[in-house]
């Protein structure tokens, strides 16, 4: 728990000591990163992904939902569709494209990672601002709250949410992922926040009478966003590897008319002996993606890091 | 009656398992309506925490804050929060130290100034970014227009004290209090800043409480002068009396270590030796004793008490068993 808290951690004192600066630094780390070529590996892939995913329902060949090559499929004989002409990458258990799935599957795991990352922002900001803002008892127990669940290993935590539901489907997969990071957030707003409330400029804004709405929400909150965005980041990589270790684990979407390369890989898992493309692929697009995310991420928070400046 | 009146004003921070900590112990002092009165002291002596707590900004927890402190007949020190709240910036005003961080990075100069017109004044958005360009035009920043659109950092650091002190201004405050508003500043811009200040405190008649560690800032300001050290006023006087027949032990090395312009070549400054110790009890005796050069036995077993100067003529209180001959101090002045 405590390298994960003081990971955190680090990553909030980051806002305090940049604060300064502000718009300049803002200015600075985009000059830092767009030489970066980790940041440039990482957004080249993200950007790619995102473009896939808008442009798939064009560029696959088939439905993905059609078990077209049904009738090759013997369950009994453990036969399924090889590549084949028009299959670049032969058929899936059922006999449905596997390229197609693969492609359109992009789709459905972009939208597991945002959604699941702006459920857990929401919620963080949320439970962040209340503790940051008005200190006291609330910010005691929020925080204490935040303590527990962070104490508890993701993956463990997203199973046990993932199991409360009788049938599982697309959402409860995204809100058992998103549960997980709230307590994140929080303590990653909670520990910008704190520090802006000790700011000058917070005791200047004090000084003249502002109204403490206008204190918490113009003065404080989007001075702390910044660790936050670095880290929403790094989670839409987290979740998308969650989502895809639920699948495996039983507790993913069944209804796989819509592909997602998560649910993919936890299907294949029967047949990964003797058909590891089925899980290939799948598996290597969310390494990639993860990839790019994290890239993307690590090399945002050197840049807004001043330690790391040279 | 005046218009701000400090009573034996006391702040003493309590954090759990540290020893109590009196930063301001017995401070008194007066501001006259459209007055200057300067705070003076080396750095520590709790300039800051004076005008903190008169503003209601200190925190709340671990600081007993104990005496009086009126305006206009009003006691601050037992309004509620939100009563405080609607005086601040309406009717008390405060620049402070660093212009930089003392404005939000991530919200315009605009908008920082227009904020507390329709906060205080009722103005609509409209009307209060019109009066916002008039008021950056009167701290002397040029293109106001366009400035109201930029960031903090766009400008430079004469500019965002300027801004400051346009916000601090923008409701017409009666009293305005300035805490160190040029120690971050370049010194060709210092100038400026002060006269600007000096200028408009006198054309709109607002009181200001000057707080500074630097006498020669003091000098051009103020009409009268509170000497601080550790945490209690030492020498109260008019400028021109505390200058010319400087009296407390503590002012006089103060004095003779600005540099003077008519002083003969190569002569040194003599600065005060040794430094303010927060552990000096003054319960029982003076502070200033070990950094003393007049200092006397009984000076580290009584404690001096505030008291009108017995020799030289004038409203001026001291808190001395020894002070500076008052013919020594013109002697040097003279010499020098
Ligand atoms: N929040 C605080 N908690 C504890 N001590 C404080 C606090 N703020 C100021 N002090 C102490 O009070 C003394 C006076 O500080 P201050 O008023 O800031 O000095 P200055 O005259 O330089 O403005 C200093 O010794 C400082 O360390
Ligand atoms: S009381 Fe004594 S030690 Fe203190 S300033 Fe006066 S002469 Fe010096
Ligand atoms: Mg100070």
């Amino acid at each position: 728990m405590s390298t994960r808290t003081d990971k955190i951690d680090a990553l909030s004192e980051q806002a305090a000591r940049g604060d300064d600066a502000g718009v300049s630094l803002a200015a600075a780390a985009w000059r830092r990163l767009r030489r970066n070529p980790v940041f440039l590996v990482g957004s080249t892939i993200v950007l790619l992904f995102v473009v896939l995913a808008i442009l798939s329902p064009f560029l696959a060949p088939h439905d993905p939902a059609v078990p077209m090559l049904g009738d090759q499929v013997v369950r009994a004989r453990n036969q399924i569709p090889p590549v084949q002409e028009g299959h670049p990458l032969g058929g899936d258990q059922v006999g449905r494209d596997l390229l197609s799935r693969v492609l359109i599957g992009s789709q459905q795991t972009l939208l597991v990672g945002v959604l699941a990352t702006l459920i857990g922002l929401a919620g963080g900001l949320v439970l962040g601002t209340l503790a940051g803002a008005m200190g006291g008892w609330v910010d005691t127990v929020v925080m204490r709250a935040v303590d527990v669940m962070l104490s508890i290993p993701g993956l463990l935590l997203a199973v046990s949410i993932g199991a409360l539901f009788a049938r599982p489907n697309q959402y409860t997969v995204i809100l058992a992922v998103a549960v997980v990071q709230i307590p994140v957030f929080a303590r990653l707003l909670r520990g910008s926040m704190l520090a802006q409330r000790h700011s000058d400029h917070v005791l200047a804004a004090r000084a003249l009478g502002v109204r403490q709405r206008s204190i918490v929400f113009r003065h404080m909150l989007p001075n702390s966003l910044g660790p936050v965005i670095v880290q929403a980041t790094l989670v839409l990589a987290i979740a998308i590897i969650e989502a895809a270790a639920l699948s495996f684990l039983g507790l993913g979407n069944p209804d796989d008319r819509l592909p997602e390369w998560g649910q993919m890989l936890g299907q294949a898992q029967n047949v990964i002996d003797s058909h590891p493309q089925l899980a290939f692929w799948p598996a290597g697009c969310i390494i990639v993606v993860a990839l790019g995310f994290t890239l993307m991420g690590e090399s945002l928070r050197e840049a807004l890091d001043p330690k790391s400046r040279r | 009656m005046a218009l701000l009146e400090v009573r034996d004003l006391s702040v003493v921070f309590q954090r759990r398992g540290e020893r109590p900590f009196t930063a301001v112990d017995g401070v008194s002092f007066d501001v006259e309506p459209g007055q200057t009165v300067g705070l003076v002291g080396e750095s520590g002596c709790g300039k800051s925490v004076t005008s903190l707590a008169i503003m209601g900004l200190l925190a709340k927890r671990g600081v007993k804050i104990s005496g009086s402190a009126k305006f206009d007949g009003t006691e601050l020190l037992s309004l509620s929060d939100r009563q405080m709240r609607d005086r601040r910036g309406r009717d008390l005003g405060m620049v402070f130290q660093d212009p930089l961080s003392s404005l939000n990075p991530v919200v315009s100069i605009g908008l920082q100034v227009t904020e507390v017109l329709e906060r205080h004044r009722d103005m609509s958005r409209k009307q209060a970014s019109v009066e916002a360009a008039e008021l950056l035009e009167k701290v002397g920043i040029p293109d106001p227009k366009r400035r109201l659109s930029e960031y903090p950092h766009q400008l430079s650091g004469g500019m965002r004290q300027r801004a400051l002190i346009a916000i601090a201004l923008a409701c017409r405050p009666r009293l305005l209090i300035a805490d160190e508003p040029t120690t971050a500043l370049d010194v060709t811009i210092q100038a400026q800043i002060l006269a600007l200040l000096a200028d408009l405190v006198r054309d709109t008649e607002t009181a200001l409480i000057m707080i500074t560690h630097d006498l020669g800032v003091v000098a051009g300001l103020c009409d009268e002068v509170n000497v601080l050290y550790a945490g209690r006023v030492v020498e109260r006087a008019g400028r021109h009396d505390l200058f010319r027949v400087p009296r407390h032990p503590y002012t006089h090395g103060l004095l003779a270590s600005i540099p003077r312009l008519d002083a003969p070549r190569g002569e040194r400054l003599s600065p005060i030796k040794g430094s303010v110790s927060d552990n000096i009890p003054w319960t029982t005796g003076c502070a200033f004793a070990p950094r003393c050069p007049n200092a006397l036995d009984t000076c580290v077993q009584v404690t001096p008490a505030m008291e009108p100067d017995p020799v030289v003529a004038g409203p001026r209180l001291l808190r001395c068993h020894n002070p500076v001959e008052p013919a020594t101090a013109a002697e040097q002045e003279i010499m020098s």
